[in-house]
């Protein structure tokens, strides 16, 4: 895989990205809270901005994505050459404008459909299909990241560690996969199973500090992102991961402790990168929809991130659901961690977990924390980041303008109402959206 | 002022929340609105605030059509209104809350505060409020931050004043208080709207009582109807206020409080040394005014609070160390104070706030895989038996009313063999059809043999549950009072002298007092016994 971000800058552009989607939250919750007056004096809850932000449904995230496209494509217009040369002359002939941007946009769309989804200009089938393939690989980490972050999300945890949670299962799983000599079936499933641990362990960590501690999850999980940062750094300069000498790049992983590529050469002869990874990823969004809706446990999860207070009352220990939720969100790093070790890049690098800890959040926001919502987004942001690659090459067109599309799903996700409002939906609750009980502004609500 | 609303609307998507409303109330008159919980009253008294838009009608002060675009132009025109929860910031004092919004500036903004204090002081004075101007808003009880609330009101000249279930919080001698504050300010010519739904007070003070059902004005009523005759306008029916219920037969004292203190993390004593037992087939009620160490007994029965002090025993056993889950487990049955933070989950559907505690054990869960046919099942059996109006079982339980959601919570508490029933406020919010069902139940499940104790503020609910009545007063137990043996006396078991132990007086003396003196509501009591 070409990493087009390392290290740091995968960590900095992720901690922008979660700060970027707290406070529109609030502005949501906020919004769409009942007012003290309820009309109907029911139960009147302030949900919390979780809630609000998993509230809306599927549709809201469909039109999170077109609207995101729409003004990324603007801005592709806008920063393409000819578009800018055509508007010096906008007012004698405007039409030259609006279709040299029309043309960059198309240009630049068309290529990242190529580059994610069919290339119809490839000679043989094979390089046809290879970049929905590609896609999927790099959706495999999304969707395995987005998985954990979602169960957090349902139990009513911001787990931001993803990103740590990948390095240190990535670490693991390297190490299991280079240093050990085992048969091969089992040398993959322990190397897998040890990320998995690792990922788990880095995040029960947090998940212990705020059961027993009451620590903010937000604040524990940022930290140790930086702790697993410094961390891999160290480990990579150590003689066992470093014969080299470069301090990037550990023995590769034995050829047992590889994920198989998913689709063999014999059958379509082209260097296809998909692996098994990705079957583990469809696996792992079965074994999540198990566990949120038809577990004991999951039920504990929701019923803690619904409404704690009523958990408790019947009988739910929310410390021990809080610990058992983060071990499982930092299991699913741990795997996402294993898919790029054992399987995409077969060994451990700096870059390792890239932005993927960060993007997780995201598809988790726009997959709505369900687990095949997750799955789905989790397939998008892979085809962007795949797309982008052939789009760059192609037009010219910045390969940043995917992150943001990325930036503006996160911003309109959050703010429900501005989407409605663009698409004149009406609001969920029934209630108008004007008269909404206007509090005097100078009194403050003391209940 | 003359009030008039004329065919006031307000529709909330499917809910029309008030149809046509028609209601005049003249100058220094105290105007009831009775009407269950949901029937719309709020909703009106927003829209006459100015908080809600109308979709129809039109509001006429003095005969002349107004507009509010906010409570900023209903305050001007001269309308007050006193929330049900109080406007009011703890940490200032009494003028600085008064002043609040309005503030009385010099030049360059600067505070003019001995302004306002005057005025607090002056207003305070006419209507005999006794409130001081520099007290903390925290350090106030209750009814004396009500007042602060009224006189925030009067300040602002309001001629028309709204309150809003104004004795929700009030002990029963604090709500006589308010009773003759609101005879002062009507002398004075202010009008007032009392809305209620405590059919009792609206017996006492109102000079006209118009009734809202669905959000419609179903009628008119003189305060010299009876209880059962404004209940039966308000519900659509004719209802019971009373239980029919046998004497008890009390067996074994099952469940023992012996010596339980509870101290906040700040070091205050929540519950003081209290011991009592509950017998077997016997209603045991607190009794007593909100926030007096009602809750944090119910908390510690459960596990969901460590004692600080002293044993819980059930038949027998010591629940010491015992978390929530074991106790539930040993056979307590516990209705949370409040329904919707600590009862349900709004987002789950019916089904599963059904087994919210149960979802782990058979039938519903094997190991950790869980059923969800069986929750289904086991849910359109509890709610056929419980009489909740539902869609659909899997639907969210926020869809469901108020009083239907807590039968809800009473099928899933009493849907398991009991060894103790505890019940937290059981009927608070809840409209006079649903409290007969629940009362109902816990008088059925009296009479199985369980012990039920019941945490209720509300007097009718402990003087129609009751086997025996133990009052709270910060945090102590004043007296147990054992309604059969008292309704042997001459005085009988009276509002009055459970209103004076409310406020701490002794059992003994206060039932000397209350022999001697019958207070406003007291003889509202009285009189509908003569009737």
């Amino acid at each position: 895989m070409t990493d087009h971000s390392h290290q740091s800058e995968g960590s900095d552009a992720g901690n922008e990205q979660a700060v970027a989607a707290a406070p529109p939250a609030e502005v949501a919750a906020e919004e769409t809270a009942p007012g003290g007056h309820g009309p109907t004096h029911r139960e009147d809850e302030r949900p919390s901005v979780i809630h609000q932000i998993l509230a809306g449904g599927a549709l809201m995230s469909v039109l999170a994505v077109v609207l995101a496209l729409l003004i990324g494509g603007l801005l592709i217009a806008f920063a393409d050459e000819d578009t800018r040369a055509a508007s010096g002359y906008f007012f004698s002939r405007p039409s030259d404008m609006l279709s040299a941007g029309w043309t960059a946009m198309r240009d630049a769309y068309v290529a990242m459909f190529r580059g994610s989804v069919l290339d119809w200009n490839a000679p043989t089938f094979a390089g046809m299909i290879k970049p929905f393939t590609e896609s999927m690989v790099f959706s495999v980490p999304l969707i395995l990241a987005g998985l954990g972050i979602a169960v957090g999300f349902r139990a009513g945890l911001f787990n931001i560690g993803a990103q740590g949670q990948i390095i240190v299962g990535a670490i693991v799983a390297a190490w299991l996969g280079f240093a050990f000599d085992m048969p091969p079936v089992i040398h993959l499933l322990v190397a897998v199973l040890g990320g998995a641990i690792g990922g788990a362990v880095y995040a029960g960590v947090a998940g212990v500090l705020k059961a027993r501690f009451g620590a903010n999850e937000v604040i524990v999980t940022i930290m140790l992102n930086y702790i697993a940062v410094y961390l891999i750094g160290y480990i990579l300069k150590t003689p066992q991961f470093n014969p080299g000498r470069t301090g990037q790049r550990s023995p590769a992983v034995s050829a047992e402790a590889t994920f198989p590529h998913l689709v063999p050469d014999w059958l379509l002869p082209n260097d296809f990168r998909l692996h098994w990874g990705f079957v583990m990823a469809v696996l792992a969004t079965v074994f999540v929809w198990w566990l949120l809706e038809r577990s004991t446990i999951g039920f504990e999860i929701r019923a803690v991130g619904a409404n704690p207070a009523a958990a408790r009352t019947a009988g739910m220990s929310v410390g021990r659901i809080t610990i058992i939720t983060m071990l499982v969100a930092g299991a699913l790093a741990g795997l996402a961690a294993s898919g790029q070790v054992l399987g995409t890049e077969r060994s451990l690098t700096v870059g390792v977990a890239a932005s993927f800890g960060f993007d997780a959040i995201t598809v988790a926001l726009l997959g709505r924390s369900r687990p095949w919502g997750t799955f789905f987004a989790g397939l998008l942001f892979g085809a962007l980041k795949a797309g982008g690659f052939l789009m760059q090459s192609l037009t010219q067109t910045p390969i940043d303008i995917v992150l943001v599309v990325q930036s503006l799903i996160v911003l309109l996700i959050a703010a429900p109402p501005l989407v409605r409002a663009v698409f004149r939906l009406p609001s969920p609750t029934g209630r108008p959206r004007r008269p909404r009980p206007a509090r005097t502004t100078t009194e403050e609500v003391t209940a | 002022m003359k009030l008039e609303l004329q065919g006031i609307t307000k529709v909330f998507g499917p809910l029309v929340a008030n149809d046509h409303i028609d209601l005049v109330v003249e100058p220094g008159e105290i105007h009831a609105l009775l009407g269950e919980n949901g029937a719309g009253k709020s909703t009106l008294m927003n829209v006459l605030y100015g908080l809600y838009d109308p979709d129809d009608g039109q509001i006429l002060l003095d005969d002349r059509p107004v507009r509010f675009k906010g409570p900023g132009d209903a305050v001007a025109a001269g309308i007050g209104m006193v929330h049900q929860h109080f406007m009011l910031v703890p940490v200032f004092t009494v003028a600085e809350s008064v002043a609040l919004g309005y503030e009385p500036t010099g030049p360059a903004g600067v505070l003019k505060l001995d302004e306002a204090r005057a005025r607090v002081k002056q207003i305070s004075d006419r209507f005999g409020f006794d409130v001081d101007p520099d007290a903390l808003i925290e350090d106030l009880p209750v009814g004396v931050q009500q007042r602060v609330e009224i006189i925030k009101a009067l300040s602002r000249d309001a001629k028309v004043l709204i309150l809003d279930e104004p004795t929700a919080v009030l002990t029963p001698q604090e709500t006589d208080e308010l009773i003759g504050i609101m005879g002062e300010l009507k002398e004075a010519g202010t009008s007032i709207v009392f809305i209620t739904h405590k059919l009792r007070e609206v017996r006492a003070v109102a000079d006209r009582i118009t009734v809202i059902r669905r959000g419609k004005v179903v009628g008119e009523a003189r305060p010299t109807s009876t209880e059962t005759e404004l209940a039966s306008l308000m519900v659509g029916r004719s209802v019971n206020l009373s239980v029919q219920k046998s004497a008890a037969t009390p067996g074994e004292a099952a469940f023992r409080v012996e010596g339980l203190s509870v101290v906040s993390p700040t070091g205050a004593v929540l519950v003081d040394d209290i011991s009592f037992d509950v017998h077997g087939g016997e209603i045991m009620c607190i009794a007593g005014v909100q926030g007096n160490g009602q809750t944090e007994l119910a908390e510690v029965v459960l596990g969901l609070e460590e004692a600080d002090a002293g044993r819980l025993t059930l038949d027998g056993q010591d629940l010491r160390g015992r978390s929530v889950k074991q106790r539930l487990r040993a056979g307590i049955g516990f209705v949370p104070e409040d329904r919707s933070t600590d009862g349900v989950v709004a987002s789950f559907s019916i089904a599963e706030n059904l087994v919210l505690d149960l979802y782990d054990t058979e039938p519903f869960a094997k190991g950790i895989s869980m059923s969800p046919a069986r929750v289904v099942a086991n849910a359109e059996q509890r709610a056929e038996e419980f009489d909740v109006r539902y869609t659909s079982v899997q639907d969210p339980i926020s869809t469901l009313s108020g009083g239907n959601a807590q039968k809800v919570v009473l099928a899933r508490e009493m849907s398991r063999p009991l060894r103790l029933l505890v019940a937290s406020q059981p009927t608070r919010g809840l409209d006079v059809g649903s409290i007969e069902f629940v009362h109902k139940r816990m008088v059925a499940e009296r009479d199985n043999g369980t012990p039920v104790l019941i945490v209720s503020t509300e007097l009718d609910e402990v003087l129609n549950l009751a086997d025996r009545i133990a009052v709270m007063y910060r945090g102590r137990i004043v007296g147990i009072v054992d309604v059969a043996e008292e309704n042997g006396t001459a005085g009988g078991v009276n509002r009055d002298m459970l209103g004076l132990m409310m406020a701490g007086v002794p059992m003994d003396e206060a039932r000397t007092q209350a022999a001697e003196h019958h207070s406003i509501l007291g003889q509202a009591y009285m009189e509908e016994d003569a009737q």
